[in-house]
């Protein structure tokens, strides 16, 4: 097994504060627009992203939410090891907002399809884009493509992109791994 | 996370502590769902069940079919009064009749107890227990465990006690194995003759004084008296039997701690429990119905991620 370093902890920082700012370009102030994280490795980017634009960027009230979408998706009963759900955590309804997505590898796109059924359950929202922070932009298997991107990578499918955050692994790191 | 260690879901008495765990945080999960405007997930879309209802039910039918529908399974029910089983149709017949229509999971509520054990030796599908005569009513015990769990914090080290009809009670039964397993303390109160012989085997301990028992207690879950299924008399009358085992607002008002009340349903009002106490703060009757399609829908789901293709 061979891992490199995809972004630092400084690269990541540059990227979460651009990510703020094209947010900011297209939300102004955040009145109709909620973020909402996507289980499990989602919900960190999204807090962080919150924290930025509320105490660097001093937009008042960022409504952020988090999203699982194990019961959605269409892998059940077809995969070996079973799927563990997490917390949904939505205060809000979504109705007419706007929403963003926010989660931090966007691989296959089979989860966002699978969100994209869930966030439905919680009422019609006027539009919803997606913002990830690592694009592996030749492994789609459905048509989704990433509204606001961190960086996007040529990963081969034997590769593994892992992103650490301070929260979930002490560190803020992207690995790219060779297994 | 992990998996069920059954394919089936026969009775307390065959599943594990690890089980009773991953059945409460899935359905943990499934209660914020069914609180969500729209309260459906797309889960089971592929998946058919059979509930099959060889004695009456309202609650568990309804819970079931309402746990089933909310995960998406296509549902086809059955109730023994309308069907060929009057006409002298065996179970395993009646059963594989339907399977034979592509059904993968059979919800059964059956007056012989082991019915559950039968079928899921002769036929193949996942079957869920719903109630087989005096002997398990599982996902009843599961849900009475979660609104435990709800209320006071965990189940581990509290004292429960059943009261009422014990020897024809499946829920008894049922809730004395769920509330072991977890590790809680359990006495059972009522008229001796309605106390079956060696329960103590089970680790329970026998209280024929109810106050005594309250003063005991955390939790009490109060039972029915199920005429239907005496076929002699067991006490003398029922207004002795209120006297003695019947819980009022004057006898918990008495009690020197606030305790909590439980009761599976259907409640004769006035018998084993009067209506101000089933109606107060202190009941969770209610939210045991709505635990219940949280409590099913997770052993259905768990269940079904067994069925391969």
């Amino acid at each position: 097994m061979s891992q490199k370093i995809l972004l630092n902890a400084k690269e990541i920082q540059i990227i979460l504060h651009r990510l703020a700012c094209q947010l900011i370009e297209n939300h102004q102030g955040f009145e109709e627009t909620v973020l909402v994280g996507i289980q499990p490795r989602g919900i960190f980017l999204a807090e962080r992203i919150q924290q930025l634009l509320q105490n660097e960027y001093k937009i008042k009230e960022v409504k952020t939410g988090r999203l699982d979408i194990t019961f959605y998706r269409d892998d059940f009963r077809r995969s070996e090891k079973p799927l563990e759900a997490n917390t949904t955590k939505i205060d809000f309804l979504v109705e007419d907002k706007r929403v963003v997505f926010i989660d931090d590898v966007l691989y296959t796109g089979r989860s966002i399809r699978s969100a994209l059924t869930a966030i439905q359950s919680f009422g019609r929202p006027k539009e919803i884009e997606l913002l990830t922070l690592i694009d592996r932009r030749f492994s789609r298997h459905l048509p989704i493509q990433p509204d606001y991107n961190g960086r996007q990578v040529d990963a081969i499918n034997e590769e593994k992109v892992k992103v650490n955050w301070v929260e979930n692994a002490g560190e803020d790191c992207v690995y790219l791994i060779n297994e | 996370m992990g998996e069920l260690s059954v394919n089936h879901l026969l009775g307390i008495k065959y599943i594990t502590k690890e089980d009773v765990d991953l059945i409460f945080k899935t359905a943990d999960h499934f209660k914020e769902v069914i609180n969500r405007p729209i309260k459906k997930v797309p889960s089971l879309r592929d998946i058919t069940i059979a509930n099959l209802f060889f004695e009456n039910s309202t609650r568990t039918r309804l819970s079931f079919e309402l746990a089933e529908k909310r995960l998406s399974a296509d549902v086809v029910n059955f109730s023994a009064a309308s069907s060929s089983v009057k006409k002298g149709e065996t179970l395993i017949d009646t059963v594989n009749n339907i399977l034979s229509m592509k059904v993968d999971m059979v919800v059964m509520r059956h007056p012989n107890p082991g019915a559950g054990v039968f079928l899921s030796q002769h036929v193949n599908a996942s079957i869920v227990n719903a109630g087989d005569g005096a002997h398990e009513h599982p996902t009843q015990a599961l849900l009475d465990s979660y609104s435990i769990r709800e209320k006071l914090g965990e189940v581990t080290g509290k004292n429960v006690v059943i009261v009422g009809d014990i020897l024809h009670s499946r829920v008894a039964l049922s809730n004395i194995f769920a509330l072991k397993l977890q590790g809680a303390n359990v006495k059972v109160c009522g008229p001796k003759t309605l106390i079956p012989k060696h329960i103590e085997k089970l680790g329970v301990e026998v209280e024929t004084n109810l106050r005594k028992a309250l003063e005991w207690c955390d939790v009490a879950n109060m039972l029915r008296v199920q005429n239907e299924r005496m076929d002699i008399s067991y006490f003398p009358s029922t207004r002795e039997y209120v006297q003695q085992f019947g819980l009022n607002k004057d006898l918990l008002g008495s009690l020197n701690k606030e305790i909590t009340i439980m009761h599976p349903g259907p409640i004769n009002r006035g018998v084993e429990i009067t209506s101000d106490v089933a109606d107060s703060d202190h009941a969770i009757i209610l939210d045991q119905v709505q635990n219940g399609v949280a409590v099913r829908m997770a052993v259905i789901y768990l269940l079904a991620s067994k069925i391969k293709q």
